[in-house]
């Protein structure tokens, strides 16, 4: 009496085919699992004997012993307790072989024999989808047919809903609510307007943005802010950003719905929170904040090392960890913003208060951000103190969705500038950073403003290509063909750290 | 009465249950070199292994909580080794376990656990 079932583990963001194999023989009476499974996996046992017995079939009192193929791939979660009852109910003649023919399982169990859902079900409907094979799985998969068009779904309640095969009923399409999120509107924040330009250009090219300024004066509101001018995520964006949340076990109802994940983790972060980490290998904030923003707020206190470790996904648009048994990769194609005080006490320039801080303070306080770090930030600007009768004052400023249209429109030129680029949104491979600084038009007296910038300014090579990225993204916006020299000009004007360390 | 006496007294009672129940009682106290089976016997074509356990007072607790892992485990071991020696293989299986507690000198409760366990 065998049975095989498939299912599929999580390893990253892929899942990765297994078999469940089963064989039920007489003998003293047992139940194994073998195949390299974590405690999880073995605590099905419980689980799978309960569920079974509760839904009115009968565990065998025999030698069960279920295998997970392949044997030295180490296996994860709770995933792996429907395939395995259901393999078990087929081997004794519980259940009709062919109910599962061409389908993959996956799904937790309650002692009750319900179905419950498990951390990566997109990850396991996208591989379905690829397989060509039906999913059977717990009621929320159904959300997945949205995003993913041709996917087979079978939803299942309970294990013994396993009997009546429902693949002909046409599965109602549950469109995701755009649960919008809670988020300051540009006419909110008074002034600050040129923090305000900032942030449309960096929506715009998706730049990465350094806010500085004294305690209070609208550095995380303008942060926030971001999220009301930035387009909502196309389908395949959409789909990559949902599934990494979906692998770190959170909601990704919103991703999918289109909304750009905001990611705004404390200081306190540590390297594994940020990249991410453990065993096995979850998602951090980095791949959370994929197609959308990272905010770090108060940039001098978050620790130093795990600053540093943000350069790599910052260059390269994923986070790849490394690990004895496997070597994963997380995609993480964001715009950072982060925000800092000019030095410890808050003050420095500041023109109303003194600035109390010692000059090795201040410095000490720099240097723990670090000069790759800063030379990766694109746009650099000051929120100064507003001055309180302005405050107090009414403007008419414009509103989140006028700036939005605006990104909108500037973005669908750079995209049909070059609709091999398309990806130049976020941050750009390496190697394609030279490319792009040929496909960006630039006009002869721009080329010379950026060749004496570059000369009197000591700006790496790097910091040339980030300038020109800016400057193409301010043409864009103002739907100029070529970049021009006031454009080459504005964007230099936004690497103040560049400018502050020459002087 | 000594506590070889009670447990003598309950493994008879079980057996009686047993056998009332259907079951034909194939041996009593098999002994191995590892300890001892207290009843075997057979169910339809199933062979049951039957661990009794009698004891009069719950101060320790229920009689079936003295089944602890460790002696189940033993009582597979036991098992491997009544087939091995009766040339049983093939053979369905079955552990179970009868609790007893004694309420008067010629009264006891009994609880019939069928498949109490089975070898992790």
């Amino acid at each position: 009496m065998h049975a095989t079932v498939e299912t599929a583990t999580l390893l990253g963001i892929d899942a990765v085919p297994v078999e469940v194999q089963v064989d039920v023989s007489s003998g003293i009476p047992a139940f194994t699992i073998v195949g390299l499974g974590d405690a999880a996996v073995l605590e099905a046992r419980e689980r799978v004997r309960s569920a079974i017995r509760r839904c009115g079939f009968d565990f065998p009192g025999a030698r069960v012993v279920v295998n997970l193929a392949p044997a030295p791939l180490r296996k994860h979660g709770t995933g792996f307790d429907l395939p395995i009852a259901a393999a078990i109910l087929v081997a004794t003649g519980q259940l009709q072989r062919n109910l599962l023919e061409s389908a993959v399982l996956v799904g937790e169990l309650s002692l009750d024999g319900s179905v419950r859902s498990v951390p990566g079900m997109l990850a396991q409907a996208r591989s379905a989808q690829a397989r060509r094979l039906r999913l059977i799985g717990p009621s929320g998969i159904l959300r997945y047919r949205a995003a993913l068009s041709d996917l087979d779904a079978q939803p299942i309640d309970t294990l013994r809903d396993l009997l009546q095969r429902c693949a002909e009923t046409p599965c109602p399409r549950i469109d995701a609510p755009a649960p919008r999120k809670c988020f300051p509107d540009l006419a909110d924040i008074v002034g600050q307007s040129s923090a305000k330009r900032a942030l449309e250009i960096a929506a715009t090219g998706g730049h990465h943005v350094l806010f500085t300024g004294p305690p209070g004066t609208g550095k995380s509101m303008l942060a926030h802010a971001m999220c009301g001018i930035l387009p909502a995520l196309d389908t395949d964006e959409a789909i990559a950003t949902a599934l990494v949340h979906s692998v770190a076990g959170a909601d990704e109802t919103a991703a999918l719905a289109g909304v750009r994940p905001f990611r705004a983790p404390h200081h306190s972060a540590t390297i594994a929170g940020l990249l991410g980490g453990g065993s096995p290998p979850r998602p951090g904030e980095v791949c959370l904040a994929h197609n959308g923003v990272l905010f770090l707020d108060e940039l001098p206190e978050f620790a130093p090392s795990a600053l540093q470790s943000l350069r790599q996904p910052l260059e390269e648009g994923s986070v790849t960890l490394v690990r004895a048994d496997a070597r994963i990769a997380f995609p993480a194609r964001f715009t950072l913003i982060a925000a800092a005080n000019p030095c410890p006490c808050g003050y420095l320039g500041d023109s109303q208060r003194r600035c109390t801080c010692a000059e090795s303070t201040i410095s000490r306080y720099r240097a723990r951000v670090g000069g790759p770090l800063m030379d990766r930030m694109d746009i650099s600007v000051d929120v100064p103190r507003i001055d309180p009768s302005f405050l107090l004052r009414t403007h008419s400023s414009e509103t989140s969705s006028v700036v939005a249209s605006r990104v909108l429109e500037a973005r669908q030129r750079a995209i049909s500038r070059n609709a091999s680029l398309d990806e130049s949104i976020g941050t750009l491979p390496r190697g394609r950073l030279r490319q792009h600084i040929a496909l960006s038009r630039l006009s002869a007296t721009a080329s010379e403003a950026l060749a004496s910038c570059a000369r009197v300014g000591h700006l790496s090579g790097r910091a040339v290509v980030r300038l020109v990225s800016v400057a193409r993204t301010i043409a864009d916006l103002e739907s100029s063909a070529d970049v021009l020299r006031p454009h080459i000009l504005e964007a230099l004007g936004y690497r103040t750290w560049d400018t502050d360390a020459a002087a | 009465m000594d506590r070889a006496e009670i447990a003598r007294r309950g493994e008879d009672a079980a057996a009686s249950y047993l056998e009332r129940c259907g079951m034909t009682v194939v041996e009593r106290n098999w002994r191995a070199k590892n300890g001892e089976i207290d009843i075997v016997a057979l169910d339809g074509d199933t062979l049951v292994v039957v661990e009794v356990k009698t004891r009069r007072t719950q101060s320790r607790g229920t009689p079936e909580e003295a089944v602890t892992p460790t002696k189940q485990r033993r009582l597979v071991r036991l098992a491997e080794a009544y087939l091995a020696h009766t040339g049983l293989t093939e053979q369905a299986l079955r552990f179970d376990v009868v609790a007893i507690r004694p309420v008067a000198d010629d009264r006891a409760l009994l609880r019939h656990h069928r498949s109490a366990f089975v070898s992790q």
